[in-house]
């Protein structure tokens, strides 16, 4: 897009329009949902957390055993299209905790089934959940050098 | 979704040759009398429409105007009768919600939330033969459209990408036939959806153009309000479901006497969207006669 392009004043007239038709995304409605969604899945996962410490797991093997049934949940629903319906509303609320993740993996295994086990279902696996672990592991790996350099 | 098939793709080419027959079947046709069928749809390589033509062994032209191509190939059709290059032409296309689903945004189970621009792709097909002779409805005229590019970046708002082109093609074809939208009962876009329809009056208007009511888009037609599809509807069976079956049905009855529809399509490809290219729309212009 160059200085010389004759339709330059046209296409800013019509950004402006469109502006004006656009619908505003509901902002504030779905940072309530995704509060109150995103909260519960998290009031579940501590729940799910305390029981499994008052059944005498350490702290950690409780998480574990808390990420390992909120994952399960998220994959069972997304496998009855149920995530997905919850998610429309929830938004963020269902994106960003572990849920999220785990429908981010069953969603595509679903779609690609028809492709086959290797090209279909092995290949597209991680198309979206792919970028989350490569930028997390990169960062995570950047964090740990900082830790070092200002450990030395 | 799965029309008794194995795949998503494997019910939208059934779908589609479902479509093709019964309109052969109403026209009291067999595939022999056909010299060509012009199809198309979304998939990559439009496998749909090629399916399709496997089944039907007519000879095939197969046509990518993304969602306008219901309307290329009735104005591609009509230019072979007008021509004499052909007796009957079989024109066709369809979509469907799942296979485009995947193939342009996420897997369909993904916990995604839709922008309020977005919408519904359609899923169907929709099928016309055109004869050199008969009783009518008949093709009078057609504007074929330009690819028209305003810079629109968003993918999750397609009618505002798509809406120049149809605006443009729209003041083209009233331009070149000395019409105004007053001589026609009814002017349709193909899939612009709510808020393209404004847009595409909105541009009509800075052109001392007024469209009325007279004025709608098949995207806003299809869907109920209660199907919460937000923006109305979109893909090839958007415009060649409501044309074929709504509007043909309303000219039958002899509510509509003149129609002029444009189909309209979005030339955008996940790839090209990546790689920061705006989306191209195009519109093509048909008249259709009741007489």
């Amino acid at each position: 897009m160059n200085s010389s392009d004759p339709f330059e004043l046209q296409k800013r007239e019509y950004k402006k329009m469109v502006q004006q038709v656009k619908p505003k995304p509901t902002v504030i409605k779905n940072g309530i949902m995704a509060f109150l969604v995103g909260g519960t899945i998290c009031a579940a996962g501590q729940l799910l957390m305390n029981f499994f410490k008052a059944r005498e797991l350490g702290t950690q093997d409780a998480g574990l055993a808390t990420a390992a049934v909120l994952v399960f949940l998220a994959a069972f629903l997304t496998g009855l299209g149920i995530y997905d319906e919850i998610a429309k509303y929830a938004g963020a609320g269902t994106i960003v905790p572990i849920t999220g993740f785990a429908n981010s993996m069953v969603a595509p295994a679903m779609e690609f089934r028809s492709e086959g086990m290797v090209f279909g279902v092995g290949a597209r696996l991680f198309t979206i959940a792919g970028p989350v672990l490569v930028f997390g592991i990169v960062t995570a790996w950047l964090a740990g050098l900082i830790t070092l350099v200002l450990s030395l | 979704m799965y029309y008794g098939e194995k795949t998503w793709e494997k019910a939208e080419q059934r779908i589609f040759q479902e479509t093709m027959e019964l309109a052969l079947h109403k026209a009291n046709l067999k595939t022999g009398d056909i010299d060509f069928m012009l199809a198309g749809d979304l998939t990559n390589q439009i496998i749909a429409a090629n399916f399709t033509a496997r089944g039907l062994a007519i000879p095939f032209i197969g046509l990518y105007g993304a969602c306008s191509t219901m309307y290329e190939g009735l104005a591609l059709g009509s230019m072979l009768i007008d021509g004499g290059f052909a007796r009957y032409v079989l024109v066709g296309a369809s979509s469907h919600y799942a296979t485009a689903e995947r193939q342009f945004r996420f897997p369909t189970e993904q916990g995604v939330q839709r922008a309020m621009s977005a919408q519904w792709t359609v899923t169907g097909a929709g099928a016309i033969v055109l004869g050199s002779q008969g009783q009518g409805p008949r093709i009078t005229h057609a504007t074929v459209g330009k690819v028209t590019d305003f810079g629109e970046m968003d993918a999750s708002d397609m009618g505002a990408a798509m809406a120049p082109a149809a605006a443009d093609t729209l003041l083209q074809h009233l331009k070149d036939t000395g019409r105004s939208p007053g001589d026609y009962d009814l002017i349709a876009t193909g899939d612009l959806g709510k808020y393209g329809r404004q847009l595409v009056v909105k541009l009509a208007e800075q052109n001392a153009v007024a469209l009325s009511d007279s004025y709608t888009d098949c995207g806003t037609l299809i869907f109920d309000e209660s199907q919460d599809t937000h923006a109305g509807g979109s893909g090839c069976a958007c415009s060649a479901v409501v044309t074929c079956g709504h509007i043909l049905d309303q000219m039958k009855q002899g509510r509509i006497k003149r129609f002029l529809g444009i189909g309209t399509g979005a030339l955008l490809s996940p790839c090209s969207c990546q790689q920061g290219e705006s989306i191209p729309g195009i519109g093509h212009a048909v008249v259709i006669d009741a007489g």
